[in-house]
């Protein structure tokens, strides 16, 4: 599978191709994930963003085959981890590697874990479906993986349930379960979103030691930038259904290409700005059954948008090293981009 | 004119105004039942203890965790909840304790604005009714005569004027938080309580809503009281902000001095908490250990001394009182 790659360090950890993915409506599939492809390295954090409705968690749950049966639906390109294709796996194969190989911790921790099992019994479920070991061992375990995420009187805790813990408790459990079969890469989705932000920090930070750690990979799923800005190495900011941008944190938060990235930054109120006005973004994304078939996603509410990104899709390209945009305004396979651009501004000034 | 310039020519003339809002000595409990005649055996004490004031025109922001009691000073200033103590005075009368027609008529002047769009709208209303029914409450008038009225209120918060024959359902969780904003406006209120109007929002949405809010509030001269979890949404709203934990205010200060200068060990953990959204800000990050305490057995002395990294000997006997340490700026902190 691996053979055009000249050895498996080379190989990125996990590589998405043109993944599509669709929900089912009224006996229509439409694409919440529309040509989506990137690679996450080992031992990367990789933040996704968007708002709400941008694909972000659909995309998470197509690689971990986790959509809603009968109605979600991976409907094209391809997912490979390790250089292994996944994306076409039968369920019980993926079984091994979810929870194993790859796994996910998810926004609202009382929802995820279950009520009436003890907390002791969940984390040992998931190593005893992975490997062979006594009970007491897993128990055993199971107590350690408490304490290394912060938890205090572990071995109390291990027996009790989770309605016996608060939020920022209830998604350290969380994330023992998860790194329990110490996976190569986790998914975490809005892992903090819930919670208060001194608890929001304490996470971060934990997230960040047990990456070091474990020498694992994460892909961060968030609306927030400041998350991003906090622990991410590099960023996928996503609209309605497609990467508009990808880069290096610091060269994303100095140098923002993409027009909808720009007003997502200007839109929030920052502490050590006194802004009298913020940015707004005008009109709404256009609903999954809506989506305009040619040109650009985010052309109907974008300040900046020329005739042509009505009819012509772009696609991501490079606008500086490392720093990809998917913008007719950088792409230089079309000639009134960047140049056409300073024209426009140059003409609304005079 | 710059921002600070502005910001600075608004501190100024707030200064000559009325209070139209203060609290003294506020304490809501919730009773907590148990046993089998459920017996009252315990209070949550939610807010403990309050006392602020709010000028007129003026935006005061209340910031803390879950749990910490904003929301509950909100309700109870609205009189939503009843308070266990203390005085709430607006335009200088006491309303703490007034019921009944009383209440009614002073409610004209105070509203709120909620959460959740989703589910503070009626679904079975259409969007017209819900804006004139404060209004319908009051005033002998039909609604035929208020629809022209209404209409125009729906364009000033930004909706078509078609939103009048819509339903909730068919807006966006911005819009119908305008329709909550309209509904709030109806009755041309003094005061008004938002109370986390924009968590529920995408963050390019939030930013529309924010700024209507502060366009409003100089059109209708309105004072705010802008409850919020989130530290830079509430920055940027208020022109000062009260920090609360565990039901008691910490720390009031105005909003440059509170950002700048922090004094109480928790604001200053609360805002190093925050991450922001700019890779260049590498801060010195006081990460809190443990959780809130349970407001229903809150600790001795100074709530926050189970936590607090500068903790003395002191804190976890005698409470702190709320003073002004420097001009306007209040801390409830033994080390000041």
């Amino acid at each position: 599978m691996s053979a055009n790659y000249a050895s498996n360090h080379q190989t990125p950890l996990l590589q998405v191709k043109n993944l599509q993915t669709g929900f089912k409506i009224d006996g229509d599939y439409f694409n919440a994930v529309e040509g989506v492809s990137f690679n996450i390295q080992r031992k990367q954090i990789v933040g996704v963003v968007g708002e709400s409705g941008c694909g972000k968690s659909v995309m998470s749950l197509s690689i971990m085959q986790l959509l809603p049966a009968g109605i979600g639906k991976i409907r094209g390109g391809e997912i490979e981890f390790e250089g292994e294709a996944i994306s076409k796996l039968s369920d019980k194969k993926m079984n091994n590697i979810r929870g194993k190989d790859i796994s996910m911790i998810f926004q609202e921790p009382m929802t995820s874990l279950n009520p009436v099992f003890t907390i002791g019994y969940q984390i040992q479920e998931v190593i005893l479906n992975h490997e062979k070991i006594s009970k007491k061992e897993a128990r055993n375990r199971s107590i350690s993986l408490l304490k290394s995420v912060g938890i205090p009187r572990a071995d109390k805790i291990v027996d009790e349930y989770p309605h016996q813990l608060s939020g920022g408790m209830r998604q350290r459990v969380m994330i023992a379960m998860a790194i329990a079969c110490q996976p190569k890469l986790l998914i975490a989705d809005e892992p903090t979103t819930a919670l208060d932000v001194t608890v929001q920090a304490q996470i971060l930070e934990l997230l960040k030691s047990i990456q070091e750690a474990n020498d694992m990979s994460i892909i961060l799923i968030t609306h927030d930038l400041g998350v991003v800005a906090e622990i991410c190495d590099e960023v996928l900011v996503m609209y309605a259904g497609k990467i508009v941008e990808r880069a290096n944190v610091e060269e994303l938060f100095n140098n923002p290409k993409h027009p909808y990235t720009d007003l997502l930054m200007k839109a929030i109120p920052k502490m050590d700005e006194d802004v009298e006005k913020l940015a707004t973004i005008d009109g709404l994304v256009p609903s999954i059954t809506n989506m305009p078939q040619v040109g650009c996603r985010f052309s109907n509410r974008c300040p900046k948008a020329m005739p042509e990104c009505m009819t012509i899709t772009p696609q991501l390209g490079e606008v500086a090293a490392g720093h990809e945009a998917a913008c007719l305004l950088y792409d230089s396979s079309w000639p009134s981009g960047e140049k056409r651009q300073k024209e426009r501004e140059g003409a609304s000034a005079v | 004119m710059t921002t600070r310039d502005f910001i600075q020519e608004r501190i100024d003339s707030l200064q000559n105004r009325d209070v139209l809002l203060e609290v003294q000595n506020l304490k809501t409990y919730y009773p907590v039942t148990g046993g089998f005649f459920k017996r009252v055996v315990g209070n949550v004490k939610a807010v403990d203890d309050v006392s602020f004031s709010v000028r007129k025109g003026e935006t005061l922001g209340l910031v803390g965790e879950s749990g910490c009691g904003k929301s509950t000073t909100g309700r109870t200033i609205l009189r939503l909840l009843k308070p266990t103590d203390g005085k709430i005075l607006f335009e200088g009368k006491d309303i703490t304790k007034i019921s009944g027609s009383r209440l009614q008529k002073a409610r004209r002047d105070f509203q709120m604005v909620f959460q959740d769009p989703y589910a503070s709208l009626n679904p079975m209303q259409m969007v017209g009714d819900i804006v004139a029914e404060p209004i319908l409450n009051y005033e002998k008038r039909s609604r035929k005569e208020l629809e022209p009225e209404i209409k125009k209120l729906l364009t000033r918060v930004g909706l078509p004027e078609e939103a009048y024959y819509k339903y909730a359902h068919e807006f966006s969780g911005g819009q119908r938080q305008r329709i909550g904003i309209a509904r709030a406006l109806a009755l041309n209120p003094k005061l008004i309580v938002a109370d986390e109007p924009v968590s529920a929002l995408d963050v390019s949405v939030q930013s529309q809503v924010l700024n209507l809010l502060k366009e409003l509030q100089i059109e209708f001269d309105l004072t705010y009281l802008f409850i919020a979890h989130d530290l830079s949404v509430v920055k940027h709203m208020s022109d000062r902000i009260g920090v609360m934990y565990l039901g008691n205010l910490v720390e009031l200060a105005s909003n440059r001095d509170l950002y700048r200068e922090p004094l109480h060990p928790y604001t200053q953990a609360l805002i190093s908490a925050i991450p922001e959204p700019n890779t260049a800000i590498k801060k010195e990050r006081i990460v809190l250990k443990g959780d809130v305490p349970s407001p229903q057995n809150p600790p001795t002395g100074c709530p926050f001394h189970t936590r607090c990294p500068m903790a003395m000997e002191v804190c976890s006997k005698d409470k702190p009182l709320l003073t002004e340490v420097r001009p306007g700026h209040h801390v409830a902190c033994h080390l000041y």
